[in-house]
């Protein structure tokens, strides 16, 4: 028996703050059929676990918690009549906008999307992808799975804890682990520097007297049940152990956080072209992957630090994907803005050169810090602009604007390029 | 009191269980751990080998051939993911050649069919990702890959079915006989039997040296491996083997029965058979080794390594049949390393029958085939998931996103006969928690299952059994206790 198929102008995948704000904004564009497929039973996404603070300063102008910040939105959406579908999970998308999904609700289902928004967020990566030696045992967590089972379930995972990598959800779990009586031992950073915000090293680390080891890692983890430690070791500028420097944890408990890694296996599916670099979808500056009518925002798209950016980001994806289900197309003259020296990641990828476009922000990461250096933004090796920065580092997201006059300079060129330089570019 | 009583819930264990249904008997399976497929049975290569390895007149080239031959049906009646991909053993050099001949003449001997010994040109066709260095191959088309741990729990599950009884978290610290009567020691108290099994995998040698005066030894060889992600082609098609050394058939490179990439394994005596950490070393080697085979050798979608540790007996064949130097009605199947995983259904047909015969034990009436496992939600056509979700809504909610489970097939591994009862058992029995994010999404949501489906606390919920505990308290428990310390 064939399933009937239930068309929809857009459709948004994902009802974290990404997809929250692309539904919001393609229902201010007039959109009259919106659907929005979240596969967890409440929306708000990763936000509903982040119950500290620190959310919403650019957006907001305030200091909000994740689940108020995400609440703003879902009130907004409701209140606009947004059709939000809760424990919905999207098995597959067809290049020609096919959805199918699965509920407890309704069984499988089948949506035609005029245009789709790709909102699904990012995973974290496991310890098997690190592939640490050591045992199998209990007691090793993602960040954000301990972080579940804390703020969502009241439930700790360990009393002596060791944290892995710096990112930013294991600096708030050491934080979170420590108010509530465990002891956090260490956070082991690879690399030379953090990749988390620097406020959180402060707020996190330094506040609670916990112990950050810059050129670290795990090189084994013990236990045969539950862990009982780890040893950590000194890396050398490869990042391989140096022999000699092995220290030991006793420890019940090792967090990962060492990367996040956008959700795209559904994009994919749809033919979507993604970037190694930054592991999400290609897209414009409209933030329209390479498949017609598919769009993408938010940690899909590439991993934020602040969700005030995703949102933003988000606003233009859900704008771009209403006036595309109605029919609206751009056209002009596409160029390819490309990673110079010291940028990795840069989004978007390709700029639309029309009259229409009023500028566009560029958003990458560098790929180590600088301190002093210049950001410059070149057209076909012609520096539009070189702006100095204090402070580049890579566990923050840079955001370079590139304002009508800007594009108006580089009308007849082939392509946009980023770079860091040590001078300043004239 | 039972009439049979099987130490060891492996492979061997249970495919004996299941061939002793045919006969009318009580039958128990008692076991160390939490679950079945603990040991060797869950982490090796999960090849059905041809059989061209062992020395022809072995017990392993006998074994193997004749339960090879056997598995095509079995994985179809149980209903376990097997593929007959074949396997290559790639040469370099004349040495390496001659080994070929050598394995080739072996084969033969020990009745493989379709053997062929093909050259560089053939090999680069049949598998273009080869070192273009190579020389010669033997080609095996008859090899195969079966997943190995779903295979013991199929055959534990039939049997369980058929009316074998399962004892979990049972390990042996006594073993006697006493009045035509074996008594079994356990935590879980004591069990008598007419005759009993050491099916023990790597604590068999301390199980038949309690109770023979003819003293054996497993020497616990450990091998690692690299598993990666299936949404990446493997980059060969069939099992790669290179030529053996004396420590094993060296490292292979193959497609798993789920798709996933198998690099591995390493081989290194250790001294505690439970020992199954990997080591820096050990994967180094597995990535150098696979370089001769695969010379771009790519590891980034890798999604887990882990180790598992082979039962090698000091005596380089099995130890089957009768215990010899033990009194009466003791049996054995013990050392089964590779290629015991293809030799367990032979090996459970000839030792069951035997022992069957000593008890005099008559022909079952019937023997209830198996129920089949539920199809998995992720090899179902969109037709089939609109019927599934319509006959069980639990179907329409996804726990695993990465290999897409869904809670009716979780519920049914947790209540089905021979059941989940921690993360890892829901994982073996449906693969929960097995692809990229390692479970970092649906572990949580599994636990929670565990909890409604067995009726305990998540504080009760281990990763794996024994004190492999998720969680250590409650927030305001671990709160407390801080206040206490402070």
């Amino acid at each position: 028996m064939r399933e009937a198929i239930i068309p929809v102008d857009v459709l948004v995948i994902g009802a974290g703050p990404a997809g929250l704000a692309a539904a919001i904004a393609a229902k201010k564009q007039g959109v009259d059929s919106l659907i929005v497929l979240e596969r967890e039973e409440q929306p708000g996404g990763i936000l509903r676990q982040c119950i500290h603070n620190g959310f919403g300063l650019h957006r907001f102008k305030e200091e909000l918690t994740g689940p108020e910040y995400a609440q703003r939105d879902i009130d907004t959406a409701y209140e606009m009549g947004i059709d939000i579908r809760t424990g919905v999970t999207v098995l597959s998308v067809s290049p020609e906008k096919r959805i199918t999904a699965v509920s407890r609700e309704n069984g499988l289902q089948v949506f035609e999307a005029q245009a789709i928004v790709l909102a699904m967020g990012c995973r974290e990566r496991p310890r098997g992808a690190l592939a640490i030696p050591g045992t199998r045992c209990a007691g090793i967590y993602s960040a954000g799975t301990a972080q579940k089972f804390v703020n969502l379930e009241g439930y700790m995972p360990g009393r002596k804890v060791v944290i892995l990598g710096s990112g930013d959800i294991g600096l708030i779990m050491a934080r979170r682990m420590t108010l509530q009586g465990a002891k956090v031992l260490a956070c082991v950073e690879l690399m030379p520097y953090s990749s988390g915000l620097n406020r959180n090293i402060v707020q996190c680390l330094q506040d609670y007297n916990i112990p950050l080891y810059l050129s670290h890692t795990v090189i084994d983890i013990h236990g045969r049940e539950r862990l009982t430690g780890v040893t950590v070791a000194q890396v050398d500028e490869n990042r391989r152990p140096i022999p000699g420097t092995e220290m030991e944890f006793a420890c019940d408990t090792l967090l990962l956080s060492v990367g996040l890694i956008p959700e795209n296996e559904l994009s994919a599916g749809a033919g979507v072209d993604l970037s190694p670099v930054t592991s999400g979808a290609v897209v414009s500056d409209t933030l329209e992957t390479s498949v017609p009518g598919v769009f993408a925002c938010g940690n899909v798209l590439h991993v934020h630090d602040l969700v005030d950016h995703v949102s933003n980001e988000a606003f233009r994806a859900g704008e771009m994907a209403a006036r595309y289900a109605r029919g609206e197309r751009r056209t002009g003259r596409e160029i390819p803005v490309k990673d110079g020296k010291g940028v990795r990641g840069v989004v978007p990828q390709k700029l639309m050169l029309d009259d229409e476009n009023k500028g566009v922000d560029l958003m990458f990461r560098p790929d180590r810090v600088y301190r002093d250096h210049y950001l410059t933004v070149y057209a076909d090796g012609k520096p539009l602009s070189s702006v100095k920065k204090m402070i580049l580092t890579p566990g923050e997201m840079v955001v370079q604007p590139v304002n009508e006059k800007m594009l108006a300079a580089c009308r007849e060129a082939k392509e946009i390029t980023v770079a860091i330089t040590e001078e300043k570019a004239v | 009191m039972y009439d049979i009583l099987i130490i060891g819930a492996g492979v061997t264990g249970c495919a004996l269980a299941r061939h002793l249904c045919h006969y009318q008997g009580s039958i128990a399976v008692i076991e160390r751990a939490e679950d079945v497929a603990d040991g060797a049975s869950k982490a090796n290569s999960g090849i059905v080998h041809a059989g061209f390895d062992a020395k022809p007149g072995t017990k392993k080239a006998y074994y193997n051939v004749k339960g090879a031959k056997m598995y095509a049906k079995l994985a179809r009646d149980l209903n376990v993911p097997y593929d007959p991909i074949g396997a290559l053993v790639i040469g370099f050099s004349d040495e390496d050649r001659q080994t070929i001949q050598k394995l080739y003449d072996q084969g033969v001997k020990n009745g493989v069919e379709e053997l062929r010994i093909i050259e560089k040109e053939e090999i680069l066709a049949l598998e273009p990702n080869t070192n273009p260095d190579v020389a010669c191959a033997l080609y095996a088309p008859t090899s195969a890959v079966v997943s190995p741990y779903e295979m013991t729990i199929a055959l534990a599950y039939h049997a369980a079915q058929n009316g074998v009884e399962f004892i979990f978290n049972a390990p042996v610290t006594k073993i006697f006989r006493e009045s035509d009567q074996w008594h079994v020691i356990t935590p879980k108290g004591e069990f008598t039997a007419r005759a009993i099994v050491n099916c023990a995998g790597l604590g068999a040698d301390e199980l038949h040296n309690m109770i023979s005066d003819q003293q054996v030894r497993i020497i616990p060889r450990r091998g690692e491996y690299y598993l990666l992600d299936h949404t990446v082609k493997c980059p060969f098609s069939r099992t790669m083997f290179q030529v053996p050394s004396k420590m094993g058939k060296g490292v292979l490179i193959s497609p798993t029965a789920h798709g996933n990439a198998l690099l591995g394994p390493s081989a290194e005596d250790i001294d505690d058979g439970f020992d199954t950490a990997t080591t820096r070393q050990g994967l180094d080697f597995v990535l150098e080794k696979c370089r001769l085979t695969w010379p771009k050798v790519n590891i980034r979608p890798v999604i887990t390594t882990f180790s598992g540790v082979r039962a090698h007996p000091d005596t380089d064949d099995f130890l089957i049949g009768q215990v010899p130097g033990a009194p009466d009605g003791a049996f054995e199947a013990i050392g089964i390393e590779s290629p015991g995983l293809s030799a367990s259904p032979a090996i459970a047909e000839e030792l069951g029958d035997q022992i069957a015969h000593y008890l005099k034990l008559p022909d079952a009436r019937l023997v209830k085939p198996p129920v089949p496992l539920l199809k998995p939600f992720a090899a179902m056509t969109e037709e089939e998931r609109a019927a599934a979700c319509k006959e069980n809504p639990d179907y329409g909610r996804i726990v695993c996103r990465c290999e897409v489970i869904t809670e009716a097939e979780i519920r049914d591994a947790i209540r089905r006969p021979v059941g989940a009862k921690s993360i890892d058992g829901v994982k073996r029995r449906t693969r929960a928690g097995m692809g990229r994010c390692q479970g970092g999404f649906c572990s949580p949501r599994v636990a929670e299952i565990l909890c409604e489906e067995l009726h305990v606390s998540p504080l009760d919920i281990t990763k794996s059994g024994g004190e492999s505990y998720l969680l250590v308290g409650t927030l305001n428990d671990i709160a407390k206790e801080a206040r206490g310390h402070a």
